[in-house]
């Protein structure tokens, strides 16, 4: 198994913290443990772990030299403010950030209020991947008078759902 | 309205009228909010940020909320206003170090509050006093609906709201109750109600936020996570938390009176003693020694009506405001000399603790039913 840290050397020290009820892991090599000084279990917690240092070096070696298109932000920003440049940049780095986000948080995935805006384009991307599911059905069956009906359905989406997210 | 409206007032969650109101302060509520696509505060030039928050102070001026609000930009308040505001929990302290491009807008009754531009472009917060959590984010809700029908709030299928920091990612939410809690750090028990809350995935701060001291036996208990759960999850679990809290404080006010009753009675005795007698007096030794008042208030040692005068001086005590009541600048020591001044005045009327009548009353929170009589 790999150093979660550094992803090169082979892992020696497991770390298992219980926050929250939730049992997380690190794996970490002989140097890197070293570096975060990891054995004192008092002075160390995961989450520290991969909110600072940690994040800012995962976010550098999984995107290096990413740049946000938006606001032109990059990872050596990250590491040295902790703080993302705009709202686009959480799509600029999402593999570092998600590995970030299941170390602070209870879950990966919002479940919590959705903007009656988005509410209404969220609908409208499912009606019409559910319409879309159900064209490819049709062609797999070779019902074309279901796929043009289908196709119609799509065709006459109300329009203000078009830009969906 | 101006900032003297502000001071004048002692804001409606002071006033304490919600329930169990003798051990939580208050309740707030915060949601972090950004504009799609626009550089965060931190990240953005100064003519972005001044872009940002004219599109944003428009709207919020003309919420039905904020009719008659106090709305100013940062640069326009003196370092005095801005630390008022601080002590009234209105702002944060990171948001009083702001300047141009940066502004607050506060209700008259100082129950809703928005800072635009701190960390995140907008962080509204609603305030109520005692256990009102869901009341709390029940009006903050209704805000925030009529606030995204004119902004592009940043909002993701996956991660919800977008903030500048990744921990507030998700519901942007902050839930966060000011507790009083005497008997447990008396029976010193508060350490372990500390890091059981800290298990339980749950922050207990000091009197104003993050990385600072309690003092007057305040503490702040907040959800720490901001996603993966429902704003009604969240604000649930850490109600509950909150009642479990109140319980162990009542219980130890009551072992307290059982099996110490020298121990409480001296320390309410001694502050009631300092407080009336001084002449000179700290921050720091004035909140503590008012909270032993508060307590003796609590437990019936003093009567009822010397409770809106006594929370009263938790605020009239605090620097700024004393400063802002002498109308100048004041020296460390003036400061100390006219808040002992201030507490000898107001606490005149206050009769010396009357431990026979608080033996007489039936427990520490005599109005409050016990859960089990209902």
């Amino acid at each position: 198994m790999l150093c979660d840290i550094c992803k090169s050397n082979e892992a020696s020290v497991f770390l298992t913290q219980i926050i929250d009820g939730k049992s997380q892991n690190v794996n970490l090599c002989d140097s890197c443990s070293k570096e975060y000084n990891v054995t004192d279990p008092t002075g160390f917690a995961l989450a520290d772990l991969l909110l600072g240092l940690g994040a800012g070096q995962e976010i550098q070696k999984g995107a290096a030299g990413s740049v946000c298109p938006i606001c032109g932000f990059t990872q050596a920003d990250f590491k040295k403010t902790g703080r993302l440049g705009c709202s686009a940049c959480y799509d600029v780095f999402p593999e570092q950030l998600t590995s970030l986000l299941k170390a602070v948080h209870k879950g990966t995935h919002h479940t919590g209020k959705i903007p009656a805006r988005q509410h209404q384009s969220l609908l409208h991307r499912d009606r019409l991947k559910s319409l879309q599911d159900d064209l490819d059905h049709a062609i797999h069956d070779e019902d074309y008078e279901k796929a043009a009906t289908l196709r119609d359905q799509i065709r006459d989406l109300p329009k203000e759902g078009a830009h969906a997210v | 309205m101006n900032i003297s409206g502000i001071t004048g007032n002692p804001g409606e969650w002071v006033k304490g009228d919600g329930s169990n109101h003798q051990i939580v302060i208050s309740s707030r509520i915060r949601l972090a909010r950004n504009l799609r696509e626009m550089p965060f505060p931190g990240w953005a030039k100064k003519a972005e940020r001044i872009g940002i928050l004219e599109q944003i102070k428009k709207v919020v001026d003309n919420l039905p909320e904020m009719k008659s609000a106090l709305s100013e930009y940062l640069q326009d308040l003196s370092a005095l206003d801005k630390q008022i505001l601080v002590e009234r929990h209105l702002i944060s302290r990171e948001h009083a170090a702001k300047s141009t491009g940066s502004a607050v807008v506060v209700n008259p009754a100082q129950t809703l509050s928005m800072m635009i531009n701190e960390e995140d472009h907008l962080r509204m917060q609603s305030l109520r006093p005692g256990l009102q959590l869901r009341g709390a984010y029940k009006l903050l809700d209704r805000v925030d609906t009529t606030l995204e029908s004119q902004l592009d709030f940043a909002w993701h299928p996956q991660l919800g709201y977008l903030t500048a920091c990744p921990t507030n990612v998700g519901t942007g939410m902050r839930a966060s109750a000011m507790v009083h809690l005497p008997a447990l750090v008396l029976g010193e028990q508060i350490n372990q109600v500390i890091q059981a809350v800290n298990k339980i995935g749950l922050a207990v701060r000091g009197l104003y936020g993050e990385g600072t001291e309690a003092m007057g036996n305040l503490f702040q208990v907040s959800n720490q996570t901001t996603l993966g759960e429902k704003e009604e999850e969240i604000i649930a679990r850490l109600t509950k938390v909150i009642e479990t809290i109140i319980q162990h404080e009542e219980n130890a006010r009551i072992s307290l009176l059982d099996k110490k009753p020298g121990v409480l009675l001296d320390q309410i005795g001694r502050a009631y003693g300092i407080l009336t007698n001084s002449w000179s007096m700290a921050s720091k030794e004035a909140l503590n020694l008012l909270s032993f008042i508060r307590l003796g208030t609590d437990l019936r040692f003093f009567p009822e009506e010397s409770r809106l005068p006594v929370d009263e001086l938790f605020m009239e005590t605090q620097p700024a405001h004393l400063q802002k009541s002498a109308s100048r600048k004041l020296s460390a020591e003036e400061r100390d000399s006219l808040r002992a001044e201030i507490i000898r005045h107001k606490l005149k009327s206050l009769p010396a603790p009357d431990s026979v009548k608080a033996k007489q009353s039936p427990g520490p929170s005599g109005d409050k039913p016990a859960p089990n009589d209902e």
